[in-house]
């Protein structure tokens, strides 16, 4: 793996909460250009990684590269992320999102904002109050996915929202994936995701036990994904 | 299409696209959907139908041109082979499958016969 082919470099990268250990020396390459699953139980880390790389959390020890940057101003302006729970505020309506989302990054696209928006059937004067729970994941993830970035987090993506809403969800991540950017996709439910995958890396108490190309995996382990997961898991 | 067997994607996609050329679905010389609406209409990573598609060419059922796209071979004979290809590994299959149940090859064909007979 060339070294100025990855968009993230993740060495040694330890994470502590008091005594307890978060992360524990973890290392990961992540490609340009491709989309990769970061699979765990809850509690194996995988949403304080996703932290550290967006910029709100800060390592213990270790190093973390972003396209060629340690996560601060640069990194979060070209890292687009999506939180594992709704991070708008109430009494918004989806036009004030979308006003936010404009302010905050300059790669914020309207026009694909309004494709995304009539996509997951929602108007921009509807209030962020009364949206359901796959409504207000539907809204994030336009908001998320409206910006030009060279690196999309999304934690989560697919937890707790309907089976229609989680479909639509995943057509949305895969009409907007372009081949320059990378995504990394954090997520359980490995099943409904895994074809999505070029990249897959199991997280288990704070390490990445196991990580390759999705269908090299799937060959050498005559197993799906999905299977491999509870083997190492279960 | 459920991608639920434990084949690697790439070999599924590829699958699916030989049954369509088997089954006159894409015809010699047809275009194939491109590689994104694939994507899209299977929910399949785009990399992954990049390589069922490369896969397809080398095993020359497909040929591209340079920005027009993927077209399925105009050559009957390599539909031929893959129809055959097809149809004996069925065969195959269900002649094993018989035999652990203990048919022996005549009883087989006096079987088949008697069921295609009751289909016309």
């Amino acid at each position: 793996m060339e070294l100025a082919n990855n968009i993230v470099e993740i060495n040694n990268l330890t994470k502590r909460y008091g005594n307890k250990t978060a992360l524990n020396k973890l290392n990961l390459n992540i490609q340009n250009g491709k989309i990769i699953g970061i699979l765990g139980p809850n509690g194996s880390g995988k949403t304080t990684l996703i932290k550290i790389l967006a910029g709100i959390l800060r390592q213990t020890k270790g190093e973390v590269i972003i396209d060629g940057y340690s996560p601060g101003i640069y990194t979060k302006s070209i890292v687009s992320y999506l939180p594992d729970r709704n991070f708008l505020y109430n009494w918004m309506n989806i036009q004030d999102a979308i006003d936010m989302f404009k302010d905050f990054y300059t790669d914020f696209d309207e026009g694909k904002a309004d494709e995304l928006l009539k996509f997951m059937k929602l108007d921009r004067d509807m209030k962020v109050d009364g949206l359901s729970k796959g409504m207000k994941e539907k809204l994030n993830l336009t908001l998320v996915l409206s910006r030009k970035a060279r690196l999309y987090i999304l934690d989560e993506p697919i937890a707790g929202v309907d089976p229609v809403a989680r479909d639509q969800i995943l057509d949305a991540i895969i009409n907007n994936y372009e081949e320059n950017s990378t995504m990394l996709i954090t997520t359980h439910l490995v099943r409904d995701m895994e074809k999505m995958f070029d990249e897959v890396a199991f997280i288990s108490e704070g390490e990445i036990i196991l990580e390759g190309n999705a269908d090299k995996l799937r060959e050498e382990k005559s197993m799906q994904i999905d299977d491999l997961y509870k083997e190492i898991f279960g | 299409m459920n991608f639920d067997n434990n084949l690697p994607i790439y070999v599924q996609i590829g699958d699916y696209l030989k049954r369509q050329i088997i089954s006159g679905k894409l015809k010699e010389g047809d275009k194939l959907p491109s590689v994104r609406d694939t994507s899209k209409e299977l929910k399949v990573n785009p990399n992954t139908v990049q390589r069922s598609y490369q896969e397809l060419e080398r095993e020359k059922l497909v040929f591209t041109q340079r920005g027009m796209g993927t077209f399925v071979t105009e050559d009957k004979d390599v539909i031929k082979n893959l129809k055959k290809g097809y149809a004996n590994e069925i065969i195959k299959n269900f002649m094993e499958d018989m035999k652990t149940l203990g048919f022996n090859s005549s009883d087989i064909i006096e079987l088949v016969y008697e069921i295609i007979g009751e289909e016309k």
